[in-house]
């Protein structure tokens, strides 16, 4: 790492910040332009690509290079960015609307390949540009504009599809606690290949309190799992509630006192990941944060890169080129 | 193989179609025969013809796939209207092709096939070989299959393979009849079953006793030869549209000295552009197989905005899916290749017929005013400059280019000229490198005065950081702005920024330069327009032609050129899109002749209707 001696003042545009006043992509802005100097890149190397939703406009808050592109393609676009580009740090910037509904097929595909992108959602549970319908990510039965008599359609669960892609970096954290998101995107900067965030994020207007239970200090010890690396996971405001693997059953379960499991990022079987992400349903009752799944697999990046690298050929381009083209059963005319 | 004893006969022009059942290698075996034709120094041109599926039942007409190809001493510009030698490998090939043959035609059949069960396939209930209704054509019996096996007896291989080699069996006749050098067959099908010796010795085998057949058999009596075309000097080789495609992209990519990134979807006809591409990686080319057409053209618009030249190849439902992903790349003003191969619609339509009906779509197919430049290539080897071509545009106007190849052109082929690289334009670009602005600020929308293009800042380069997106951008600054007459502004400078791109004029074909008449045509039809204007000619009756490459924007003195005739006539596979357009523009009253069919003209049916706008106005 490089010190650049920049400051979080070198990562705000001239622009002026147009998210509603109390919205949470204020804290999640505050939060990566702090934490950008400590990766040691220049800002000249480091490119936002977002897609469409409110969260979309955050590359233009952003002093680096960024292209804030249309509804759900940040991720193919962002593909092609890396894959030709690998010389760059590529964020994807995305909604739940943005990256589960019009997007869905473009992040799952960008998780699989493994492409080094750094994907961060922000997740509210709702559709806020568009004024209030409901989203993947909303529970079932969600009253809104769209949905008068509530929405018939069951949730995403954001961590298990990307988990089902065998993601090799997932994540969950919450805009209001400064401190864990940005420890969880040091992670994600670190990881080399697909880091996959879910940054739970408030919508004052259209969705407001939607993570209250986990948040409110009165509530959220019952009900946060805080996972860290090597720890046991336990929780509870006396520390009354672990996670255990039942015996001669699938996944895991949440019960008081007894053995927990102790957290392991490094888990190669995304089945581990994917069952303590199925601890959280939409009614938040149990719900961990923190870095589920942190393993290596070759890159897109990588591959693309060394395929070009092995075929590269001394001379002229130009000479190459007439090689080519005479390449075949030629004839000549005198 | 010697020369033989039989009387040979000159002949000008030949045209033959191989027809078979899709197993039947069909494609193959007119790829040799033209191969072979092209050593020889004829003027060639094919047209394959194949089904979608790739193995409809067989025996049956959905499953017929046929080859035609047309060679001659002089240069040709189609692959024929209508075959003089038909090779039927079944009932089926037979009965699909032969409404096109003229009276006189021959016919070589495969007579193993015609059992009473194939026949009754194609619904005939008596032999067409035996009730007299070929009676109007020279027809050769021959038991292709079964002289096939019997040759390759003491080869040891299963009988289906030496069945499998029936198809080099008739190429062996073939190039008998037509005197063709058989040599680089022969290193063809060394190279081809290089891991299986024992099939390249059958399959030689198999030509050989082809050969051998024609030269013993009294039913041909005659041999026949067509001497080397008379034309430019140089190197040659036989090319497919697609092929020529993709070595332009090539080209496009070593004259620009960028990396060429290519974004593709699987889709016919136009995939074998991917596939030829992925071999090229020695040029720095990257090919990415997305996993829909949008992410195809997103990668390729992402590559771009990192300095790659971006590139994405589809046909018509491809274009539909990219659309809005092509008005991004209006927006953002980056360089960008979109290669539409057209096929037969609307919806899948016929996935391996030709048709020119995209062009409505590659014109206007966008939401909000979103002008873009448009070209097409008129031949197979023509797919080679159009493609760079689209390059030089994009890359100096920062703009999408819509490249409109189509089944014909792609997969048709012709003799080519090759070029050598240094002959070939430079496409050199140069990025931004230094803040523009006069306060040392960076302006990603601050125009070159002459091409209007914005200036190309590619991440990496320190003190041009700047943001873009799809939102309407302020003059100069690109900043979000909603500002009326900011937009208003920035519509019309886009718009001319594409109504200024520097493209050729027109030429125009007038040999007697008495033409009252002229046809106006764009794209593939160039080979059956401009042979239907030759035969007029030469019966004296004067026409003129001028062909468009440029859709987008259109050449500068078209409207001289079109008030310099009488009548205008535009013949289309469409119903009339270019038609319109002339109309609107330039309010000339066309007049359109389309065909939708799913193949391309004849000159024939040109010629006539031609003749008749000549004679009778």
């Amino acid at each position: 790492m490089v010190d650049l001696k920049l400051t979080a003042k070198d990562f705000k545009s001239d622009q002026e910040v147009r998210w509603c006043p109390g919205c949470g992509d204020y804290a999640i802005l505050a939060a990566v332009q702090g934490f950008m100097p400590e990766l040691g890149i220049p800002r000249e190397n480091i490119v936002f690509v977002s897609g469409i939703g409110c969260s979309s406009r955050f590359p233009y808050y952003m002093n680096t290079y960024g292209m804030h592109s249309i509804h759900g393609r940040a991720p193919a676009i962002a593909t092609g960015l890396s894959a030709s580009r690998p010389d760059l740090s590529v964020w994807v910037v995305t909604g739940d609307g943005d990256a589960l509904s019009i997007g869905g097929n473009h992040l799952i595909h960008a998780l699989r390949r493994n492409v080094n992108l750094k994907i961060l959602l922000f997740n509210n549970r709702i559709y806020g540009l568009t004024k209030g319908q409901y989203s993947p990510t909303s529970e079932l039965g969600k009253i809104t504009k769209s949905t008068p008599a509530g929405s018939a359609d069951s949730p995403f669960n954001p961590l298990s599809l990307a988990l089902g892609a065998e993601a090799t970096f997932v994540a969950r954290t919450i805009d209001s606690d400064r401190k864990h998101l940005q420890s969880v995107l040091r992670a994600a900067a670190d990881h080399q290949g697909s880091a996959f965030v879910e940054i739970y994020q408030n919508c004052n207007i259209f969705n407001d309190g939607a993570f209250e239970l986990i948040k409110d200090a009165s509530s959220r010890d019952d009900h946060l799992i805080r996972l860290e690396h090597g720890q046991p996971v336990t929780f509870g405001a006396d520390n009354q509630f672990s996670v255990v693997h039942p015996a001669g059953g699938f996944g895991l379960k949440v019960q008081e006192g007894g053995e927990a499991i102790v957290h392991d990022t490094s888990v190669d079987d995304p089945a581990y990941a994917f069952a303590l992400s199925r601890l959280s349903g939409s009614d938040l009752g149990t719900t961990p944060i923190g870095v589920f799944r942190d393993v290596q697999r070759p890159t897109y990046d990588e591959l693309i890169a060394k395929q070009l690298n092995d075929a590269r050929a001394d001379g002229s381009p130009d000479q190459m080129l007439d090689d080519l083209l005479n390449a075949a059963d030629t004839w000549t005319i005198l | 193989m010697s020369a033989g004893a039989k009387r040979v006969e000159q002949l000008d022009r030949v045209v033959i179609r191989f027809a078979g059942d899709s197993g039947d290698g069909m494609q193959l075996t007119g790829d040799r025969f033209t191969s072979e034709t092209a050593q020889l120094g004829n003027d060639i041109s094919t047209l394959p013809n194949f089904p979608a599926e790739i193995r409809a039942p067989a025996g049956t007409l959905p499953g017929v796939s046929s080859f035609q190809v047309h060679f001659a001493d002089y240069d040709i510009l189609t692959p024929g209207d209508a075959p003089n030698v038909l090779v039927a490998m079944n009932p089926a090939a037979l009965k699909a092709n032969l409404a096109d043959l003229p009276a006189g035609a021959d016919i070589i059949v495969n007579t193993d096939e015609f059992t009473k069960r194939s026949l009754a396939k194609v619904g005939w209930a008596t032999s067409p070989l035996e009730d007299g209704s070929l009676g109007e054509f020279a027809v050769h019996p021959v038991a292709l299959t079964s002289m096939t096996v019997g040759a390759l007896a003491d080869h040891g291989i299963s009988k289906k393979d030496a069945e499998r080699a029936k198809n080099m069996f008739a190429l062996g006749l073939l190039s008998w009849m037509y005197s063709r050098p058989f040599e680089s067959t022969i290193r063809f099908l060394e190279r081809k079953f290089a891991k299986r010796p024992e099939l390249v010795a059958a399959n030689k085998a198999a030509f050989q006793a082809g050969w051998n057949f024609g030269e013993t058999t009294e039913d041909f009596a005659v041999r026949y030869e067509v001497k080397p075309a008379k034309m430019r000097p140089g190197t040659y080789r036989n090319i497919t549209g697609n092929q020529a495609l993709a070595l332009g992209l090539v080209a496009a990519a070593v004259r620009s000295k960028l990396p060429l990134f290519l974004g593709a979807y699987p889709i016919t006809p136009a995939s074998d552009i991917l596939h030829e591409l992925s071999k090229h990686k020695k040029f720095g080319i990257t090919t990415m197989q997305a996993e829909d057409e949008i992410a195809a053209i997103g990668a390729a618009l992402g590559a771009s905005y990192g300095g790659a030249l971006g590139v994405t190849t589809t046909s018509g439902p491809g274009v539909a899916l990219k659309g809005e992903t092509i008005s991004l790349a209006i927006a953002l003003e980056l360089p960008l290749v979109v290669v539409d191969v057209q096929r037969a619609g609307p919806s899948t339509g016929m996935p391996t017929k030709t048709e020119q009906a995209d062009l409505n779509m590659a014109l206007f197919g966008r939401h909000g005013e979103a002008p873009l430049a448009v070209i097409a290539p008129k031949s197979p080897s023509d797919c080679f400059h159009a493609a760079i071509e689209a390059a030089r545009i994009a890359l100096t106007y920062r703009t999408p280019v819509i490249l409109l190849s189509d089944n014909y052109v792609a997969n048709g082929s012709e003799p080519w000229l090759l070029p050598s690289s240094s002959e070939l334009p430079d496409l050199s670009v140069e990025f931004a490198t230094a803040p523009n602005g006069e306060d040392g600020r960076f302006l990603p929308y601050l125009r070159d005065p002459e091409t209007l293009a914005r200036p190309w800042a590619i991440p990496g380069t320190p003190g041009l950081e700047h943001r873009i997106g799809g939102l309407e951008k302020a003059d100069k600054t690109g900043d979000i702005s909603y500002d009326p007459a900011n937009h208003e502004f920035m519509v019309r400078t886009r718009a001319a920024r594409i109504e200024a791109i520097d493209v050729p004029d027109v030429e125009v074909e007038d040999a007697d330069e008495a033409a009252r008449v002229l046809v106006l045509g764009w794209g593939s039809t160039y080979g059956p327009i401009g042979a239907a204007c030759r035969a007029l000619r030469q019966r004296g009756l004067p026409i003129a032609q001028a062909h468009l490459r440029h859709l987008s924007p259109l050449p500068a003195n078209l409207g001289e050129v079109l008030r310099a005739y009488d009548k205008v006539v535009v013949p289309e596979m469409n119903l009339g899109q270019l038609a319109q357009v002339i109309r609107a523009r330039y309010l000339v009253d066309v007049l359109p002749f389309n065909q939708v069919s799913g193949l391309p003209f004849t000159a024939a049916t040109l010629e006539n209707m031609l003749e008749d706008v000549v004679k009778n106005g």
